[in-house]
């Protein structure tokens, strides 16, 4: 499964995409994980030619089909966090125009953004494009920490050890679903973890 | 009148307490003896004298013990205070609204002096008497918005209006209902309503945005909304939930009278000049549900409007469970006689309690 319809849901709940070549001289692509195949997907050799293309695995293994698609730069970089600096470097020298094309699990989309509007890209230059994992990252609003690739409700807060229910509801500058504790009105009552989708 | 400032707690022993002066000119919040959600605005140019709706900032009772929770609050998590860097200028316009409406419509405990730029701001039921310069950040202890809400009851959130939308980039938030301003700012007002069930659906949001987008300098709006908190607990904020939720198990056959507080919100909104950024106080009264017996009136409504209330909307405004011990309760003091329109407690001429 690589392509997952999410529900509907409420109006904080991030939409994504599908990605499209747009013009421009300059591109950006950053593929986590599964996201390599939303790149493969529309990757031309004129596309190439004006793209760096910054791909994290997560155990994934697209980094020789990538390379084969000669763009003007490539980095494989092993995770999110070890990417930040070179991602900033790049958005900071960031041209007028620069089309960003983001693919991969929600969490690194969401994270990527914020960086990408942090430096002024409009938003209308942020194509996404989810693929993979639909496990979510999570702020406990009690505590304040962030759990990653949280894939049952509830979950536990890796940082206060709370059972939280996984709420919709989604800040864009956290990039972050937010998570409440569930037993909050009966403690100990913590219902059977299942998907978040299930 | 001069007002006499309640010594008093919204945590631990909940010392709380309404005079009779607050329960008669208690906001509440239901004109009719059944609720749907609407965008019930109105222009907030005054009230009945002594109502809440009076002056353009009230000042009550409990001010003074408000302003000491709202600090130990602050003290304990400051991020219920934040401002996006662009919302400062917004922050001195707040700073000018409030401290210009509370030395005209209350005299008698604050004053404001201004020379130019030199202002000289004396509080007197906190005992503050402070000179600064307007616009420069240093000559204030703290940034100018919050600086001024530490001395003004309520909610503060800070919409910024660009692209035909309001963004909640600012605000001072210790009363709340539930929703959190660290995880909500910089949202936009569809966004930080998501949660809420049924209104987006009935295009509430869309017209209340449309008539929030055209408020103009020099005139507010104002609305009324409501919930119910056990305990009068100033802080239900999401952040304390797991330590507050389970208080909501408290409430007995016994108790409920004195323990479940009707909480009513009423929501201004102002333009503000310099920054045309939008200021939206919520100031939050409660009432316990054996005060707010005392009016007849209210007594026979409260019962109509918690009976047939949908369950989506007890459901999210957080009282589902304790519904039916709510219901036993309030059926005592409904006579089944029909009630006068409007909001007001009308003792005068509404009957007393057949039954």
């Amino acid at each position: 499964m690589s392509k997952f319809e999410f529900p509907k849901s409420i109006i904080s709940r991030p939409v994504w995409g599908t990605l499209e070549v747009r013009s421009g001289e300059h591109h950006l692509m950053i593929a986590e994980a599964e996201g390599a195949k939303a790149t493969l997907d529309i990757a031309t050799p004129e596309l190439m030619a004006h793209t760096h293309i910054i791909y994290i695995p997560r155990n994934t293994d697209f980094a020789d089909r990538l390379r084969a698609l000669n763009s003007a730069q490539f980095y494989e970089g092993p995770s999110y966090s070890a990417s930040l600096q070179r991602i900033r470097r790049v958005l900071s020298d960031a041209h007028m125009g620069l089309q960003v094309y983001l693919s991969g699990t929600e969490g690194v989309m969401g994270q990527a953004m914020n960086e990408a509007t942090a430096v002024g890209i409009p938003h209308t230059a942020i194509q996404t494009e989810h693929r993979g994992s639909v496990a979510r990252r999570m702020q406990c609003v009690h505590c304040k920490g962030i759990t990653e690739d949280v894939e049952v409700d509830p979950y536990v807060c890796a940082h206060c050890g709370l059972n939280l229910f996984v709420r919709d509801h989604y800040s864009r500058r956290l990039a972050a679903y937010q998570g409440v504790r569930v037993d909050a009105e009966d403690h100990g009552n913590v219902p059977e973890q299942k998907a978040i989708y299930e | 009148m001069t007002i006499q400032f309640n010594d008093e707690t919204f945590r631990d022993k909940y010392t709380f307490r309404n005079s009779e002066w607050a329960i008669k000119r208690f906001p509440f919040p239901f004109h009719e003896d059944s609720y749907m959600y609407a965008v019930n605005m109105e222009q907030h140019r005054g009230g009945p004298e002594g109502s809440v709706y009076e002056k353009r900032f009230d000042v009550d009772e409990h001010y003074v013990s408000e302003m000491k929770d709202r600090a130990i609050v602050l003290d304990q998590d400051p991020l219920r205070c934040q401002s996006l860097p662009h919302m400062t200028l917004a922050g001195w316009d707040i700073l000018e609204l409030i401290m210009v409406c509370k030395s005209e419509d209350y005299p008698d405990l604050f004053e404001l002096h201004r020379n130019g730029n030199q202002w000289r701001w004396i509080n007197r039921p906190m005992g503050i008497d402070h000179s600064f310069t307007f616009m420069d950040e240093t000559t204030l202890p703290y940034g100018p918005m919050e600086y001024i809400t530490r001395q003004a009851q309520g909610d503060y959130a800070v919409l910024d209006q660009r692209d035909d939308m309001l963004w909640m980039d600012a605000g001072m938030v210790t009363t709340q209902a539930d929703w959190s301003l660290d995880f909500d700012i910089g949202m936009n007002f569809f966004e930080w309503h998501a949660p809420v069930p049924l209104a987006h659906e009935m295009g509430i949001f869309q017209r209340a945005l449309k008539f929030l987008l055209n408020i103009q300098q020099g005139a507010p709006a104002r609305r009324l909304n409501w919930t119910m908190t056990v305990n009068p607990l100033l802080d239900t904020s999401p952040e304390n939930y797991h330590k507050w939720g389970i208080q909501k198990t408290t409430l007995t056959p016994e108790n409920i009278g004195q323990k479940q507080h009707l909480r009513v919100e009423l929501q201004t909104f102002f333009r503000l000049p310099r920054s045309n950024a939008m200021l939206f106080p919520i100031r939050c009264y409660l009432c316990s549900f054996e005060d707010l017996m005392t009016v007849p009136k209210w007594g026979r409504r409260l019962h109509r409007v918690i009976r047939d209330l949908p369950d989506e909307l007890a459901t999210y405004k957080g009282f589902i469970d304790n519904r039916p011990m709510m219901l036993d309760y309030l059926t005592q003091f409904d006579d089944g006689l029909p009630t006068s329109p409007g909001i007001w407690p009308d003792l005068e001429t509404e009957p007393p309690l057949s039954k």
